[in-house]
C-alpha cells in the first residue's frame, strides 16, 4: 500500500536519508527502528508530509503523494501521532477529537475513545491539551487522536519518547491492543523491546539506510545486541 | 426594538428576543427604554449623571441582572454611569456589554462606568461583552471603566469579551479588595484592521488572604495593535496570578507591561506573559488531522480566545 522509491534527505551535509527504497503491505504492523540519528523520525515525517524530501518518490495506493500537503494525506487516509505531543492553549481534548474524527462526535463517543487508550474519560474529556497534563497523558490523547481516524496508514513516531518507565508500562498495553484500536497498516518508529516483539516486521535503519537483514529474530538480535533466545516469547515479561 | 436593535443585543447578551429572566434595563442611544425589576433587585436612575444604580437585596439567590446598551444614532457620545449595590451574602449573576451599529461617517462612542460594591459574603460573576458592526466609515468606539469594591468574604468573577467590530477601545479595570477576597477577571479580546485596544488593570490586594487571577488571551491581525498594562499591589499575605498570552499576525503588534508590587514579605505574586505567532507545531498536528492551514489557523485562534 505505501512504496519508498529512492528516498533522499540531506541537512547540513548531513545525508539523513541516503537512497531508501521500502514497501509497507496492507494490514501490516512494521517497526522501524535503529540508533539514534540513523533517519526514523525524519522518513516518519516524510511519508506524513511534514517534511519534503530532497528526491525521491511516495507512493501510497498507486498514487503519487509525494508533493501532497500534510492535510491532503490526512484526507488520503494517512494518520501521524507525534513524538512531543503538540499542546494547546483553549483547545479541550474533546475538541481535538472532533478535529480529528472529522464528524460530529458526542461526549459519549469521544469517553469511548479515551477509554480505549486507559484514560478514565470523564477526568480528560473537557481538559485543555495544555502543560497541565502529564508526558504520559499527553501520549494517551495524541493515540487517541490518531486511532479515531481509522486511517487505512498510521505512523507513531517514538510513542515511548518523553514518558517515565511507571508510564511506558501501563502505556505498553495500549500498544499491544493497538492492533485492535487501529484499523489498517502501522509503522512504528521505536526502540522499544515490546513494541518490536508484536510487530510483524521490523526494519533497521542504519545512516540513512535500510540494513536488510533476513527476519524479525536476526533484526531484533542485531538491535539489541542480545541473545536472541531471551528477547523473545513471554519469559521477560517483568522487565 | 427593530431587528438591529435586536440582533445588537442578541450579539452582547446571547439571548433571543426581549425576554430576560430576573430584572433588566436596556439603553439605546442615551435612552433608558425598557426595565424590569424584581423582588429582591431595584433599579432606580440617577439623578445627578446619566446612569442607574442596581440595589441587590442580602441572601439573594441566583438572580440574573442584564444591563445592555446599544447605540444605533451615528456621532452620538454616551457616557453612563452605572453602580450596583449588592447585599450581603447575594448571589447574582449581572449581563452587561454595550453594541453599537454605525452605518454612518461619524464616530459613535459609549463610556460605560461601572462601579461594582460587594458586601461581605457576596458572590457576582459579571459578564461583559463589546460588540460593532455596520457599513459606515464612523469610528466605532467603546472605553468601559470596571471598579470593583469586595469586602470581606465576597468574590466577583468577570469575564469581559471583545471579538469583533470595536475600532478603538480603552479599557481599565480597578480592584480593591479586602480580607479573604477572590477577584477573578477573564478577558478576550480580538483585533483586526487598524483597531486599536489598551487594556489596564489595577488591582489591591489589601486584605489577608485576598486574592486575584487575571487571565488575558488577545488575537491581534492585520494592522491592529493592543497594549496590555497589568499593576497587582500586595500590601499584604494574598497571592496575585497575572497571565498575558497574545497571538500575533499579519502586521499585528502587542505591547504587554506586567507590574507587581509586593509591598508586604507575605504577598505572592506571579506576572506570566507570553506573545508570538502561532506556533508551527500546532498547524502542523491539525493539519495532520485534516485541516487545511486556514482551517488550522481559524481553529487554533477559535481555542485560544473560547
Amino acid at each position: 500500500m505505501l512504496e519508498i522509491k529512492d528516498v533522499c534527505y540531506e541537512r547540513d551535509n548531513k545525508k539523513i536519508l541516503n537512497h531508501i527504497d521500502l514497501n509497507i503491505d496492507t494490514d501490516k504492523f512494521v517497526a522501524i527502528t535503529g540508533p539514534n540519528g540513523s533517519g526514523k523520525s525524519t522518513l516518519a515525517k516524510i511519508i506524513m508530509g511534514i517534511e519534503k524530501p530532497d528526491s525521491g518518490k511516495i507512493i501510497f495506493e498507486g498514487e503519487d503523494i509525494t508533493n501532497l500537503s500534510a492535510d491532503e494525506r490526512a484526507k488520503k487516509g494517512i494518520a501521524f501521532a507525534f513524538q512531543q505531543p503538540v499542546k494547546f492553549k483553549g483547545i479541550t481534548v474533546y475538541d481535538l477529537l472532533k478535529i480529528s474524527s472529522g464528524k460530529k462526535i458526542t461526549k459519549n463517543d469521544a469517553c469511548s475513545i479515551l477509554s480505549n487508550v486507559g484514560l478514565c474519560a470523564k477526568e480528560y474529556v473537557d481538559r485543555e491539551v495544555n502543560g497541565s497534563l502529564s508526558g504520559g497523558e499527553l501520549k494517551r490523547i495524541e493515540i487517541a487522536t490518531v486511532a479515531v481516524r481509522n486511517s487505512k496508514l498510521t505512523i507513531f513516531d517514538e510513542p515511548e519518547a518523553g514518558i517515565d518507565l511507571w508510564s511506558f508500562q501501563s502505556l505498553i498495553k495500549v500498544f499491544e491492543d493497538m492492533r485492535k484500536i487501529v484499523k489498517g497498516s502501522t509503522i512504528v518508529i521505536s526502540h522499544q523491546e515490546r513494541i518490536l516483539n508484536i510487530a510483524d516486521e521490523i526494519i533497521l535503519l542504519k545512516n540513512g539506510k535500510v540494513d536488510k537483514s533476513e527476519n524479525k529474530e536476526e533484526l531484533l538480535g542485531k538491535v539489541l545486541d542480545k541473545p536472541i533466545c531471551c528477547k523473545l516469547g513471554g519469559e521477560k515479561k517483568n522487565g | 426594538m427593530d431587528k438591529v436593535d435586536l440582533d445588537l443585543l442578541h450579539e452582547i447578551t446571547d439571548l433571543k428576543g426581549e425576554n430576560y429572566e430576573g430584572a433588566y434595563n436596556i439603553r439605546k442611544n442615551g435612552q433608558g427604554i425598557e426595565r424590569k425589576v424584581t423582588e429582591n433587585v431595584n433599579i432606580v436612575t440617577k439623578k445627578d449623571v446619566s446612569g442607574i444604580d442596581i440595589y441587590v437585596k442580602e441572601n439573594t439567590k441566583f438572580e440574573f441582572i442584564h444591563i445592555p446598551v446599544i447605540i444605533t444614532e451615528s456621532g452620538l457620545n454616551d457616557v453612563v454611569y452605572n453602580d450596583f449595590y449588592i447585599g450581603k451574602n447575594a448571589n447574582v449573576v449581572i449581563v452587561a456589554g454595550c453594541g453599537i451599529h454605525n452605518d454612518h461617517h461619524k464616530d459613535s462612542q459609549h463610556d460605560g462606568i461601572h462601579r461594582f460594591f460587594l458586601e461581605e459574603g457576596a458572590k457576582v460573576r459579571y459578564i461583559e461583552k463589546h460588540y460593532g458592526e455596520g457599513n459606515g466609515t464612523g469610528k466605532r468606539i467603546l472605553n468601559p471603566v470596571t471598579e470593583v469594591h469586595l469586602k470581606e468574604g465576597a468574590t466577583l468573577e468577570m469575564e469581559s469579551v471583545q471579538i469583533k467590530g470595536v475600532d478603538s477601545t480603552v479599557r481599565e479595570t480597578k480592584g480593591v479588595l479586602e480580607d479573604n477576597t477572590n477577584f477573578v477577571i477573564s478577558e478576550k479580546i480580538m483585533t483586526h484592521g487598524n483597531q486599536y485596544a489598551k487594556t489596564i488593570f489595577n488591582v489591591e490586594l489589601n486584605g489577608k488572604n485576598s486574592s486575584t487571577k487575571v487571565t488575558s488571551r488577545s488575537v491581534a491581525t492585520e494592522n491592529s495593535s493592543q497594549q496590555f498594562e497589568s499593576k497587582v499591589i500586595g500590601n499584604t499575605e494574598c497571592f496575585g496570578h497575572v497571565e498575558c498570552d497574545a497571538i500575533i499576525k499579519d502586521k499585528g503588534k502587542v505591547i504587554s507591561t506586567p507590574q507587581i508590587v509586593a509591598n508586604d514579605v507575605n504577598a505572592n505574586l506571579i506576572h506570566e506573559a507570553a506573545i508570538g505567532k502561532i506556533a508551527g507545531d500546532q498547524l502542523m498536528k491539525l493539519m495532520t488531522l485534516g485541516l487545511n492551514e486556514k482551517e488550522a489557523e481559524q481553529a487554533i485562534i477559535d481555542g485560544f480566545l473560547k
